[in-house]
């Protein structure tokens, strides 16, 4: 029997990125339905499945929903195995994938959403945070082609929504990404070469669009 | 070749009780490392460089940090052993990791502000926490444990902030069982486990201790 499989999403999501981009490495079949209106008017499928949150990206799996974005990508690795893997066999190494991408959840997507709704002192020292969290990350990636290794896998797939989003962050916190995260830029653009990937992340100009309409948003202009 | 386990960590931590708990379900023979976070020790700091935080397990040498990490590292690792931790089916894999992100943001940001703040800040902090733990309640439902008939992923997580209610309803001068009396009694059953039991400290201790923060935070 067919799988049944939906996505929920927001099109600038960095979230919902994710889940996207796990689902075409593993060649799943799914349907994607955008949240037009993910701010001011959920859908009520949406409500129905994100109950606790109300948010997206929500994956559907035959019926059932299966909520935030890491979990999601995990899930889908566990249920089509075979192809790609995202995650390490070996446990330790698995811990350290999981480690890296609770770093990203927890500090880099949370400083991040700062430089989108502060202004003056407070904004630049967001935007000094993210770039020193961006180099604790670029030192973890090293010489290495991917986060994990040789293969593309579950930290990639983790942070590779930001690289959209790096120009609208260049733009507004008045730096260069190149001459501050040369080898972290050079992963992205790498990274951007997986179908996957570049089936997944907007053209940055549309972010840079999204950004101006949400600091207007959030008086922030 | 017997495993090395070295557990560093700081007895009222409700991030290190989650990995004692866990290696205790499994009966793993692991050497228990007090840390003083006010003069972490050279060994933490090179386990943990990126956050310089508690728990780190460390297993042969090689560490592991972020306590429901560690958790499902330690279920990994010792899956012959008895009390598998997470499910077996991936869709409740996910669900465990669903609610375990949700304990660890919607019930830490408000339980951490009862204990360190006062006031209006406090009173928005508390009832944002029961809210939370409302949520959680209704998740339960009439099972024993979140794992169902067995303690299991969620269990652990929210043992951390079991063995705190005591100094949050201190700290915050409000009663959590009337609000939520299934989740009371599941708290409780937990509390009563061995591996349990054995990781908790006096709950008189943690009370002492978070009225000692307080005052350090001026509150």
């Amino acid at each position: 029997m067919a799988d049944e499989v939906i996505l929920l999403n927001f099109w600038p999501s960095i979230f919902g990125m994710r889940t996207t981009i796990a689902l075409e490495e593993k060649g799943v079949k799914y349907e994607y339905r955008e949240e037009e209106d993910v701010i001011n008017n959920k859908t009520r499928l949406l409500l129905e499945m994100n109950p606790v949150h109300k948010k997206i990206p929500v994956l559907i799996h035959n019926g059932k929903p299966v909520c935030e974005s890491i979990v999601q990508v995990q899930y889908i690795d566990e249920i089509w195995p075979e192809k790609n893997p995202f995650l390490p066999k070996d446990p330790y190494q698995r811990a350290q994938a999981l480690f890296w991408a609770d770093f990203i959840e927890k500090k880099v997507c949370v400083c991040g959403r700062r430089v989108w709704t502060t202004k003056g002192e407070e904004l630049e020292a967001a935007n000094k945070e993210f770039l020193e969290l961006l180099k604790i990350l670029q030192s973890e990636l090293g010489d290495k082609p991917y986060f994990g290794g040789d293969k593309f896998g579950f930290v990639d797939i983790v942070l590779i929504g930001f690289f959209c989003w790096f120009p609208a962050y260049e733009k507004f916190g008045n730096y260069s990404m190149e001459s501050e995260c040369s080898k972290l830029m050079a992963w992205g653009k790498r990274c951007m070469q997986r179908d996957s990937v570049a089936n997944s992340l907007p053209d940055p100009e549309r972010v840079i669009g999204y950004v101006l309409h949400l600091k207007k948003l959030f008086g922030l202009e | 070749m017997a495993d090395e386990v070295i557990l560093l960590d700081f007895w009222p931590s409700p991030f290190g009780v989650r990995a004692r708990i866990a290696l205790r379900e499994k009966g793993v023979e692991f050497e228990y490392r007090e840390e003083n976070l006010r003069d972490k020790s050279p060994l933490l700091l090179q386990m943990n460089p990126v956050h310089k935080k508690i728990p780190v397990l460390i297993h042969n040498g090689k560490p592991v940090c972020e306590s429901m990490n560690v958790v499902q590292y330690i279920d990994e690792v010792w899956s012959d052993k008895k009390n598998p931790l997470l499910p077996s089916d991936s869709y409740q894999r996910a669900q465990a990791r669903f609610w375990v992100d949700f304990i660890d943001t919607k019930v830490y940001e408000p339980a951490d502000k009862i204990w360190s703040t006062k006031g209006e800040v406090q009173e928005k902090a508390k009832k944002e926490y029961i809210e939370a733990l409302k949520i959680l309640e209704s998740e339960l439902g009439n099972k024993p444990y979140f794992g169902g008939d067995n303690f299991g992923f969620i269990d652990i997580a929210m043992t951390g902030y079991y063995m705190w209610f005591e100094a949050s309803e201190k700290c915050g001068n409000f009663s959590i069982e009337p609000e939520c009396p299934t989740l009371m009694a599941s708290a409780k059953r937990c509390l009563q486990r061995d591996s349990v039991v054995n990781s908790v400290p006096d709950p008189e201790k943690i009370v002492e201790f978070a009225f000692k923060i307080r005052k350090i935070y001026c509150v």
